[in-house]
């Protein structure tokens, strides 16, 4: 009974942080919530999904948003969008990269090879905040693990805004979103139905378009989730048969002196 | 304590066999991260082929490109130079290769600029047979990067590579 | 401490025994007699021991692959759990193994609070211990530095600042401790360095705090003396150790669900984000093992006397031994004992839960009492509790019937055979 309690205990301990994460986002509206497919035990990433928010990424984010920690060849690795490797070189080829200093000394452009990193919107982020009217827009690299919510809570900002209601007045730039902290935005509203056209014919709702490039987001900030999740299974089966192994070694070790006593 | 070394077991129970086998795979098992995580990285490994523009390489000269952090020697010879390194005796080298293997385009000579004896970069040019010298130990190689004389024991290892064009060469 | 000298059998084996002791030292520690009631709560010594190892040698890699540098750090993370071979699964065991650390350091530290692990004449074992957990509290808010996200460094500048509260020199010793006039480059440097060192100290006094309980042997549930060897003990191989490894693998299984299946949920989202000195998060929460005395540091109205209460917090559990006047050393024979010893365990679990909400109105006042309450359960209600307590009886042993027919060898029986099946 005691050691129930004691258990019991730790876990309270264990969850009361997670509780507390939790309150503070039931201070706002709550969630939006999709079936994500990554979710769960068994969760991969829908390749189509993938690749559908990378379309989105570039069509509609990357015109702001950096994602500086992926290389053009993370879109045909493995438990990624999973382009093949010539579509993949097709995309890094038609970005212009940097580079240099040649022999001349100079800096020159050419085409992006797999092995460049995203290039990204601004040289800088005092440049992104001047032309963002002082606002930065954060990278997308890990930004699904670095909000309370992580998915769910990027899914309902894109699909949260709305008019403002009566008494709250907005400055120029400043958008109403029931999601946000603090309800305002100054991100204005990026997708609408029919944005962009899917080449797989999946017809082209916001909804449709922040789950896929949400998908794609959290693909970014956890690329190896599938891996994660696989071997998590093997592990966790592996350690649980040695366990019962090592159970009935114990028995048998401790019958030895039990018959003793 | 003498007593309980006879409490000790002296025969061994299958079910404790298989749990220290089952015990054994997964210390290995749980052993191949921490060895691989010093293998090259995917960063590396992508970072596996440099293209070269050599449009401004005159004959007679040599540039050296970094690729995969080694030194690789790029060398337009001349006509002497090839016709040197094709009338050599094959079965007089310490490590037979014909120079038409080593180069493709006769013109255009590839290789990494490390010594086979222990690494270090020889020098462009120099030494008995007019190709390179190690300065470290005293390898001296001829116009087609073969070993002549010295310490080293095989040629200078030539990388996998191809023209993409006339003027640019891939490496790797 | 066995009486017996050892002989090893082959004449390589006294040749280099005679030299160098080893094969004495490790037949002493397979042989080691300990008590054959020890409980499953007696098993996170070897859990622990586990766990520092894993620390340090995941940590060791993953310094193969960090760079110490403000301006690298978060970068070289990410490049980790990016590029590196496994590096997702090193710096997640890393991660969550501080806090599976934390976890089992606690259990430990609460089975010897019950069973009065601490009294005489364990004392230096407890001391020993008590230094080990402050090390690791310190490895662990250093390494938190490390990845340069906004807690980390919001973190580093909180808890800093604490020694801004020294009068006089408070100033002087914060800007030693950051190499310049806020949290920067050359306090990552030395933090990382630090971070690098302490598990190898842990280490240390691990080897002492092992060496100082294998002079009087362990305490058990029954918490009187065992002679030993006896009937009342087993040698530590093989029953202990297979024992010792059922309940590592049961513990591994909760690591590695974390580790695999929820590897960010102990940690906190604002440290994905680099740091930023213009911008401090909303809430600064530390990990959630330093939450409660993180309460206690807040629900003192005053600095200086804030932070002196989190030292004294920790402090109190280092001279416990004296304070705890009682001559029965576990809870099973001290009925009241037991009733307070759930009270403080409640009691600090509120102090968890409060150092984790705002420090204001309601959560405030509960974190105040707790506080007082803390205290007041080492130096009020133990040393008085030792005194006025009425004890059961103590079994004289293990197996035989104690002389004079207590009711109370059931119990000890039933603890001991308890752990066994």
């Amino acid at each position: 009974m005691k050691k129930l309690i004691l258990i019991l205990s730790v876990f309270i301990l264990l969850i009361s942080f997670n509780i507390q994460e939790t309150k503070a986002a039931e201070d706002n509206e709550e969630l939006l919530k999709t079936d994500w497919s990554f979710k769960s035990f068994f969760g991969t990433y829908d390749r189509a999904s993938l690749q559908r928010g990378y379309q989105i990424y570039t069509e509609v984010c990357a015109s702001c948003h950096s994602m500086k920690y992926l290389s053009y060849r993370n879109l045909y690795e493995k438990g990624g969008p999973e382009f093949s490797e010539e579509q993949a070189k097709a995309i890094a080829s038609n970005f212009e990269v940097e580079d240099g200093p040649n022999n001349d000394g100079e800096m020159f452009t050419r085409p992006g090879k797999l092995s460049d990193k995203f290039v990204q919107p601004y040289a800088n982020e005092q440049e992104a905040k001047a032309l963002n009217g002082g606002a930065y827009p954060p990278d997308m690299s890990v930004l699904i693990k670095a909000r309370k919510g992580g998915a769910n809570y990027i899914y309902s900002v894109l699909l949260g805004y709305e008019e403002p209601p009566s008494g709250v007045i907005l400055d120029d730039g400043v958008y109403y979103n029931k999601f946000m902290y603090g309800k305002k935005i100054k991100m204005p509203q990026p997708l609408s139905d029919d944005l962009v056209e899917y080449s797989d014919g999946t017809k082209a709702t916001s909804e449709q378009m922040a789950k896929d490039v949400v998908t794609f987001m959290m693909w970014a900030a956890e690329p190896h989730l599938e891996q994660r999740h696989k071997t998590g299974f093997r592990v966790i089966i592996y350690l649980i048969i040695l366990t019962i192994l090592v159970y009935f070694s114990m028995k048998k070790i401790w019958s030895r002196i039990e018959t003793k006593v | 304590m003498s007593d309980s070394d006879k409490k000790k077991p002296n025969r061994r129970d299958f079910i404790i066999t298989a749990t220290a086998t089952a015990g054994v795979v997964g210390v290995g098992a749980a052993v191949w991260p921490l060895v691989d995580q010093m293998n090259p990285d995917a960063s590396v490994k992508a970072l596996a082929s440099t293209e070269v523009d050599v449009s401004n390489v005159k004959p007679g000269q040599s540039i050296t490109v970094l690729w995969r952090g080694k030194p690789v020697f790029i060398k337009r010879r001349t006509k002497i130079e090839i016709d040197e390194a094709r009338n050599v005796n094959i079965k007089e080298l310490k490590h037979p290769e014909t120079d038409e293997v080593r180069a493709k385009n006769p013109e255009w000579l590839v290789m990494v600029g490390i010594c086979t004896h222990l690494g270090c970069v020889p020098l462009t040019d120099k030494g008995d047979y007019n190709g390179w010298f190690c300065p470290c130990h005293g390898s001296h190689y001829d116009t087609s990067g073969r070993i002549r004389k010295g310490p080293a024991p095989t040629n200078l290892e030539v990388p996998k590579y191809e023209f993409v064009n006339s003027n640019t060469i891939k490496i790797g | 401490m066995s009486d017996h000298e050892y002989h090893p059998k082959s004449r390589l084996g006294k040749w280099f025994n005679d030299r160098l002791p080893l094969l004495t030292l490790a037949n002493h520690l397979s042989d080691y007699p300990t008590p054959k009631n020890l409980n499953y709560w007696w098993t996170f010594g070897g859990i622990l021991t586990f766990c520092l190892i894993t620390q340090i040698v995941t940590g060791v890699i993953l310094g193969m692959h960090y760079v110490a540098h403000a301006d690298l750090a978060f970068d070289s993370v990410e490049h980790i759990m990016r590029d590196v071979n496994y590096g997702w699964l090193i710096r997640y065991v890393h991660a969550n193994g501080a806090s599976m650390f934390f976890l089992a350091v606690y259990i430990h530290i609460f089975r010897a609070l019950y069973y009065g692990s601490y009294k005489s004449p364990r004392e230096m074992i407890w001391i020993l211990g008590m230094i080990i957990y402050f090390l690791m509290m310190m490895a662990a808010f250093m390494g938190y530095v490390l990845p340069w996200g906004q807690m980390s460094f919001w973190g580093a500048t909180v808890i800093t600042n604490l020694f801004s509260a020294i009068p006089f020199v408070g100033e002087s010793i914060t800007n030693w401790l950051w190499g310049g006039y806020a949290v920067d480059n050359p306090t990552l440097t030395r933090f990382f360095s630090l971070h690098y060192l302490i598990p190898f100290l842990i280490l240390g006094l691990v080897v002492l705090h092992i060496w100082a309980l294998h002079i009087p042997g362990n305490n058990n549930p029954i918490g009187i003396d065992i002679k030993k060897p006896s009937k009342d003990t087993v040698p530590f191989h093989p029953y202990i150790v297979i024992k010792d490894m059922f309940a590592l693998l049961i513990f591994l299984i909760i690591f590695a669900f974390f580790v695999f299946y929820a590897p960010n949920i102990l940690g906190h989202s604002d440290n994905y984000i680099e740091a930023n000195p213009l911008v401090t998060p909303a809430h600064i929460v530390p990990e959630w093992y330093l939450l409660p005395f993180y309460a206690i540091l807040r629900s003192v109205p005053d600095k200086l006397f804030g932070v002196i209460a989190m030292f004294l917090s920790i402090f109190v559990l280092v001279i416990l031994p004296w304070l705890d006047t009682s001559k029965v050393r576990s809870a099973l024979f001290r009925p009241l004992y037991k009733q307070f010893y759930w009270f403080l365990i409640a009691d600090v679990l509120i102090l968890g839960y409060m150092g984790a909400m705002p420090a204001e109105g309601i959560y405030l006042l509960i974190a105040r009492v707790a506080t007082i309450y803390y205290f007041a359960h080492f130096l009020i209600i133990l040393p008085i509790l030792g005194k006025k307590e009425k004890t059961l009886d103590v079994p004289l042993n293990l197996t035989e019937p104690v002389l004079g027919g207590s009711q109370n060898t059931s119990m000890a029986k039933e603890v001991s055979t308890f752990k066994r099946n």
